[in-house]
């Protein structure tokens, strides 16, 4: 087995020197990729399953230290020079990384920057590297590939320009493509297409493709032998299916088990509307005025729509990004300016400024997507979450303000004691329980949730699920819970709007639009979600072809 | 742009779902300020900065209580003396002052001894001498507290005894006879005043201005913005004539002159950081919360500005402290004998080539203290910053 072996990992550890001393990131792991074969490695955030590559890659950040051995064909990688580390990094081993937005150079044209690469590990001309680089952008399927040869990375969808990535990547025949989370960053629908390339290209081209992956979704359908990462070390290995039917490890199988199971009892039909919007129409103004021009042009992002959010319910938004989904979600709030009616107990609140929605800000709350980003890096756990008393219940005194943090902490299963601490100190799921907390905690009717679960691991997904469930049920809120994930949003929402440029194309009951949609629209997203987390691999295959067009 | 949302490259150990640190109960959390202090404090090129800056601090404040004189103390006896760590006078200079002033007495010095502070002397004329020929010794620098202890010979002969004044100038003195050592630290004083206060100035200004200006936006932000561009193109030398003008020629105004032109790079600089911070997600969460603006500046904008303005202070003070020298060399900055490093200096260049100790004592002290700024703002950097090594 270790004679066809292009890449095997022997014992390798990879030590990051922090300010707490050492930190090992990769506890001595053992890894073979066969020639031809799809590998995936599998973990959730912090396992080590990204570092073992840049260790073998050479790429590790410069508190990085690797020790143990990593050999390509027998020859070992660990500890060479860049220069000779060159002749495989780029060559016979590639990469594609997660983020195509900021992995190209947007100062030249993708042609160039493909033909760079083709130039860098081979002498050929000028003309025959740019034939080279039209004959790999036809081979990613790129339309018009002699027009887009002299495109802009800015001028590309970022579907298209994972696959002027992966492009790069195969410039050179390589023997191992290296994915990292290749399709995290992008849309549902696009991520079956470029896995259904990956896997073409693989059958084509005869390459070893080592996923580095945390959607078992994508393992399942795609991969033939998985390796498990937890805390820096394998803790199983095998074939797709094996694991997948006998998890052998407690934590293989609670990895396949974290799917948010069950849905939402509605509320009574008699229960009142809370917040009600009609026919929001959000503009965006295009360009950045001058000092003295007036306004240049529009951009409608939301066109017309209409909610009515009962006490209790869970109104689901879905959609990809660029839908309007997150601007509606502002509009209704009236974090932006809008067209239309909004009502909040039956008060029209759409004139008022923001001021006059200061003292109402207190029952429309709203949590983002981002754990990271949205709690202030400088204040504590303590200051954040009271941030909210501040302005509406002024009168607290400070020791008073305090204990209330430790209750609002308490409430979303953190540890009170930890209210003296920074953001910067919890990992993202107890940050985005510290956001939950900062918004329960002055009391709100209505909710927002803006993919409040897209950024975290799905085992942690599930534990928000279930936090914002209990927290539903025992203060009566109600949530427009705005999501492309169709699992997460299927177990919160009583009912459903799908959108789609700007416009609701599709809205009802959750059961009905899952069991019966009607828009080809919201069947693609329905068959793109369930196919990366149910479907396995024979039958993925028709339906990849995917008839949306990416934009 | 700056912003430190994660200070350190290493991987997030990832704690299992549900795992939570387990803190002491009421327990500080480490805050992003006390790591990079961390940082710096085992940056040493830094550290030795921070240690210089100390050191020259002392100096200057502490110095002139400990050395007897003050710095507009005129030693006419010393003129332009070169430093010595020997005490002054020396014994011959001191024979020649004596019979110097005997002379003018018309008397004539017998034996004259020096020992420790005090002298004895002897004397003569061919008439009687009037003690009071004692105030010509005494009216010299050198010597003081001169008495008669004996009269001999009719009076012809006058045995006297006093102290001598002895001085150190181990940096020697200046063309007007004014101890160096004491005028360097006093320069000091102006100097590092003028930097910090300057400093302090342009930064209150700077940061408010900027931070409103990106905060709003919009027309408030061009309105502002040309505002602090117009304040540009205004030549910094006719401003200061101009403010000097209006409200007269005072220590204070040096400060508020400096400050109110250097706060335009600082407004910059925090409104380019506002610009990104105001589409950040937790401004956002505090607008969402019900903050009003200026909550929201206090709270959010201002304290995660803190990185970059930091470091922009490190290089502002000493571009003050050079500025301030420019003003005095052009004669619109502090005014004898109150002076500082760039007044020094500039009288130093003057009587280089026949005193070049009046150059080079203020000099070494002023570019100290630079590299020492210098050191430090760029440790702070790193610290502040740990992505950019």
């Amino acid at each position: 087995m270790a004679a066809d072996a292009i890449l095997s990992i022997r014992d390798l550890r990879v030590v990051f020197d922090t300010e707490d001393g050492p930190l090992e990131a990769v506890k001595g792991i053992d890894l073979d990729v066969e020639a031809g074969e799809t590998l995936a490695l599998v973990g959730e955030s912090g396992s080590g399953k990204s570092q073992t590559m840049m260790a073998v890659m050479g790429l590790l950040a410069g508190n990085g230290r690797a020790s143990g051995s990593a050999r390509y064909r027998g020859e070992e990688l660990l500890g060479l020079s860049p220069s000779a580390l060159n002749r495989f990094r780029g060559a016979k081993i590639t990469m594609i990384f997660q983020e195509p937005m900021t992995s190209l150079d947007p100062l030249y044209t993708v042609g160039r920057q493909i033909a760079e690469v083709v130039r860098r590990h081979r002498r050929v001309s000028g003309r025959a590297a740019h034939t080279r680089a039209v004959e790999l952008l036809t081979l990613v399927g790129i339309p018009e590939p002699e027009r887009r040869v002299d495109s802009y990375p800015h001028e590309l969808s970022g579907g298209q320009r994972q696959r002027v990535m992966i492009a790069m990547a195969l410039a050179n025949d390589p023997d191992l493509l290296i994915a990292d989370e290749p399709t995290t960053a992008l849309d549902v629908t696009v991520q079956a297409q470029i896995l259904e390339l990956l896997r073409d290209l693989q059958q084509r081209l005869g390459m070893a493709i080592l996923l580095i992956t945390h959607d078992l979704g994508i393992v399942r359908r795609f991969a033939g032998r998985v390796a498990v990462m937890r805390r820096g070390e394998i803790v199983e290995t095998g074939s797709a299916e094996a694991v997948f039917t006998r998890p052998s490890h407690a934590y293989t199988r609670m990895l396949i088990d974290s799917e948010p199971h069950g849905t939402k009892t509605p509320p009574p039909s008699t229960a009142p509307a809370v917040l009600e919007a009609r026919n929001v129409s959000v503009d965006f103004a295009l360009r950045s005025r001058g000092f003295f021009a007036r306004g240049a042009g529009t951009m409608r992002a939301v066109h017309g729509a209409s909610l009515r959010l009962k006490a209790g319910e869970t109104i689901g938004i879905v959609g990809e990004s660029g839908s309007g989904k997150s601007t509606l979600g502002r509009a209704i709030l009236r974090l932006l300016p809008s067209e239309g009616t909004v009502r909040l107990d039956g008060r029209d609140i759409s004139a008022l400024g923001r001021s006059g929605m200061r003292p109402l800000r207190r029952q429309l709350q709203l949590v983002f997507q981002d754990p990271y980003g949205s709690l202030s890096p400088r204040l504590t756990v303590s200051a954040i979450v009271t941030e909210g008393l501040l302005v509406h219940e002024p009168g607290l005194t400070s020791a008073e303000r305090h204990r209330r943090a430790g209750e609002a902490l308490t409430e979303v299963g953190l540890d009170p004691a930890a209210r003296n601490r920074y953001p910067h100190e919890f990992s993202g799921g107890q940050r985005q329980r510290i956001a939950i907390a900062r918004a329960v905690a002055i009391r709100p009717k209505v909710l927002v949730l803006d993919e409040p679960t897209s950024a975290l691991d799905r085992s942690i997904q599930v534990q928000i699920v279930e936090l914002l469930r209990r927290l539903q049920a025992e203060h009566g809120l109600s949530y427009v819970f705005i999501s492309h994930d169709l699992a997460v949003v299927r177990a919160l929402s009583d009912y459903i709007l799908v959108m789609k440029s700007g416009r609701v194309v599709e809205e009802g009951p959750t059961a009905e639009i899952f069991e019966a949609p009607r828009e080809d629209y919201t069947r693609t997203l329905i068959a793109a979600a369930f196919l990366t987390t149910l479907g396995t691999a024979a039958e993925a295959r028709p339906q990849a072809s995917g008839d949306t067009p990416e934009r | 742009m700056t912003d430190f949302t994660s200070p350190a490259p290493a991987p997030d150990p990832g704690p299992l779902p549900g795992d939570l640190p387990a803190p002491a109960e009421g327990e500080r959390g480490r805050s992003l300020f006390r790591l990079a202090l961390r940082r710096l404090v085992r940056n040493r090129a830094a550290m030795a900065g921070l240690f210089v800056l100390l050191l020259v601090t002392l100096f200057s404040f502490a110095g002139p209580h400990l050395v007897g004189h003050r710095y507009d103390q005129i030693f006419t006896s010393y003129v332009a003396v070169p430093p010595s760590l020997e005490p002054r006078p020396s014994d011959e200079h001191l024979q020649d002052v004596i019979e110097t002033a005997a002379r003018r007495g018309r008397v004539t010095v017998g034996d004259f001894t020096v020992s420790g502070g005090s002298f004895t002397a002897t004397l003569n004329s061919e008439k009687t001498i009037d003690p009071r020929a004692t105030r010509y010794i005494d009216r010299t620098d050198e010597f003081e507290g001169t008495t008669v202890t004996a009269t001999e010979e009719d009076g012809r002969r006058l045995r006297i005894a006093g102290t001598v004044a002895r001085e150190y100038f181990p940096f020697g003195t200046d063309s007007s006879g004014r101890d160096l050592l004491v005028r360097v630290m006093i320069g000091g004083q102006i100097s590092l005043l003028v930097g910090v206060l300057a400093s302090l100035v342009s930064l209150v200004i700077g940061v408010t201005y900027g931070a409103i200006s990106g905060y709003l936006g919009g027309r408030v932000d061009d309105v502002m913005m040309r505002f602090v561009e117009i304040l540009y193109s205004l030549p910094f030398v006719f401003m200061v004539i101009m403010l000097v003008v209006f409200f007269g020629r005072s220590f204070v105004l040096i400060f508020l002159v400096i400050g109110a032109t250097e706060w335009l790079d600082m407004a910059r600089i925090v409104r380019g950081q506002t610009l990104s911070l105001k589409r950040r997600e937790f401004v956002e969460a505090a607008v969402a919360m019900g903050l009003s603006d200026w909550q929201i500046i206090r709270r959010h904008i201002i304290p995660n500005t803190i990185g970059p303005v930091v470091v922009f202070v490190t290089i502002v003070v000493p571009k003050v402290m050079l500025l301030e020298s420019f003003l005095s060399f052009l004669g619109l900055g502090v005014q004898a004998p109150l002076t500082s490093w760039g007044a020094l200096i500039s009288d130093g260049t003057t009587t280089m080539q026949a005193a070049p100790w009046m150059l080079i004592f203020p000099s070494l002290f002023f570019v100290a203290t630079l590299f020492s700024l210098n050191f430090l703002g760029d440790g702070l950097r790193d610290a502040l910053d740990p992505r950019d090594r």
